[in-house]
């Protein structure tokens, strides 16, 4: 089983030099701390900033310098401020080749639910509607199930739509799968999972590429 | 053509109960600590409140909510800010949810003259409800209006005595756009400058925008989500 710093190593690995990327909070952000060596990637947060840097030091902070997750950041050489209308102009425009992202529920036509849970917990959309509308790429990472134990890869959501069908990709603690016409597609299974474990634990339709292995990190 | 006002007191001074209001600011970066003060102690009700966030509990629009004066929030993200949940679920608070790029493209759309925007994000979400939806090129777009408000409320890096207006960091977020878009629109700032001062290549909003500008005091800029990394040697 994958923890959540290794879902987002696995991550890590789509990521392609000259990529644009949109990270969203959560197992998401971890995405940042695992770019592989050489590859030119600029990550853009969608309250106004292309080129986004590491954590600041301490006693370093600026409050009028935060990510999307209002947590204190910094920048890096060649970064770019801007409006919030700018920022999701260049993310409807098709500029961000990715955008990464948590889920409660991913439906295998690529459906995805992560903004509410009718009369118990409304944190609202944010920026994530306007993401998975838009985005050329999106990659769900969250864990295969919720603590019910309950699948969350579904044939259908429960919760009410963030998005239809735009989710390319998700990336569990337990494997990865593609969305495909079939549903999902597992690619691959984490080390110490067996494939029975990903049927048993997966609601939604199914299948296992022929090519299927283990994920190396 | 005198914009320059004492302060936050006589800025909101003609704000009623019952009015639109705008306010700047995403979380607590860039948000107008001195108006939302000034509103609070002025004590009007009945507010809806166009805004990304709430604010958290104690600082911000919350402490708006804290004195229940706030009728309707129209907001992207409730976030961590409990009484903000607490009213919505009640019932207490009437809330439309929008997503954010919506909501920062519908400012955009007043600021620039234009009714309405089609927008792609929603489009099969109840965020679609009641909306006019139009195929373009193989997609749909949802038919998204430009924003009425009688007051928009923004904070301001540098500012000149005729309005021109720069932001700082992410702390610009909204407040251009909002600053744009408003019927009245005002501006407190850190800095506040005679005109000439500002290199005019580097303004962000152009004075004409602007109606009312004032030198903010005592900015407490609280940080949401301190996070910083370990010196590493």
């Amino acid at each position: 089983m994958l923890n959540k710093e290794q879902i987002a190593k696995r991550i890590a690995q789509e990521l392609q030099d000259g990529f644009y990327v949109n990270l969203g909070i959560g197992i998401p952000t971890l995405v940042a701390n695992y770019i592989p060596d050489g590859l030119d990637v600029v990550l853009q947060s969608e309250n106004g900033l292309l080129g986004m840097g590491p954590f600041p030091f301490e006693g370093e902070e600026d409050p009028d310098l935060i990510n999307a997750g209002k947590q204190t950041i910094t920048t890096i050489p060649g970064s770019a401020f801007f409006d919030s209308a700018m920022s999701f102009g260049m993310i409807r425009a098709g500029k961000v080749h990715l955008t990464v992202l948590g889920a409660m529920e991913v439906a295998d036509n690529g459906d995805i639910a992560n903004w509410k849970i009718p009369g118990k917990m409304v944190k609202g959309m944010g920026g994530a509607m306007d993401l998975v509308a838009a985005a050329q790429n999106i990659i769900v990472a969250m864990q295969h199930t919720n603590p019910k134990g309950e699948s969350k890869l579904l044939s259908k959501c429960t919760l009410p739509l963030t998005g239809v069908g735009c989710v390319k990709k998700v990336v569990t603690d337990l494997g990865v799968f593609n969305i495909t016409e079939n549903g999902f597609e597992c690619i691959e299974y984490a080390p110490g999972v067996t494939i029975n474990e990903i049927i048993a634990k997966t609601a939604g339709r199914l299948t296992i590429a022929p090519t299927v292995k283990e994920i190396v990190l | 053509m005198k914009k320059v006002v004492s302060g936050a007191d006589e800025a909101i001074q003609d704000i009623p109960s019952g009015a639109v209001l705008m306010l700047g600011g995403f979380g607590l970066c860039g948000i107008p600590e001195n108006c939302i003060a000034a509103l609070v102690k002025k004590g009007i009700n009945n507010l809806t409140c166009i805004s990304n966030n709430a604010g958290v509990d104690d600082f911000g629009i919350g402490l708006m909510l804290q004195k229940k004066q706030v009728k309707k929030m129209i907001s992207s993200y409730v976030g961590e800010n409990a009484e903000f949940e607490r009213q919505m679920l009640s019932g207490e608070l009437e809330v439309e949810l929008i997503p954010q790029g919506t909501l920062a493209t519908r400012c955009m759309a007043t600021a620039y003259g234009m009714p309405a925007v089609y927008l792609l994000a929603g489009y099969g979400t109840e965020v679609a409800e009641g909306k006019e939806i139009r195929n373009f090129n193989g997609k749909n777009y949802l038919l998204e209006n430009a924003f009425n408000s009688d007051f928009a409320i923004v904070k301001a890096w540098k500012g000149d005595t005729q309005g021109n207006l720069i932001f700082k960091d992410t702390a610009r977020n909204f407040n251009p756009l909002m600053a744009m878009a408003g019927k009245i629109t005002i501006v407190e700032v850190e800095e506040l400058v005679e005109p000439g001062v500002l290199d005019p290549n580097f303004i962000h909003v152009p004075g004409i925008y602007v109606h009312r500008i004032f030198k903010g005091l005592h900015y407490e800029k609280r940080i949401e989500q301190r996070t910083v990394r370990k010196v590493s040697k």
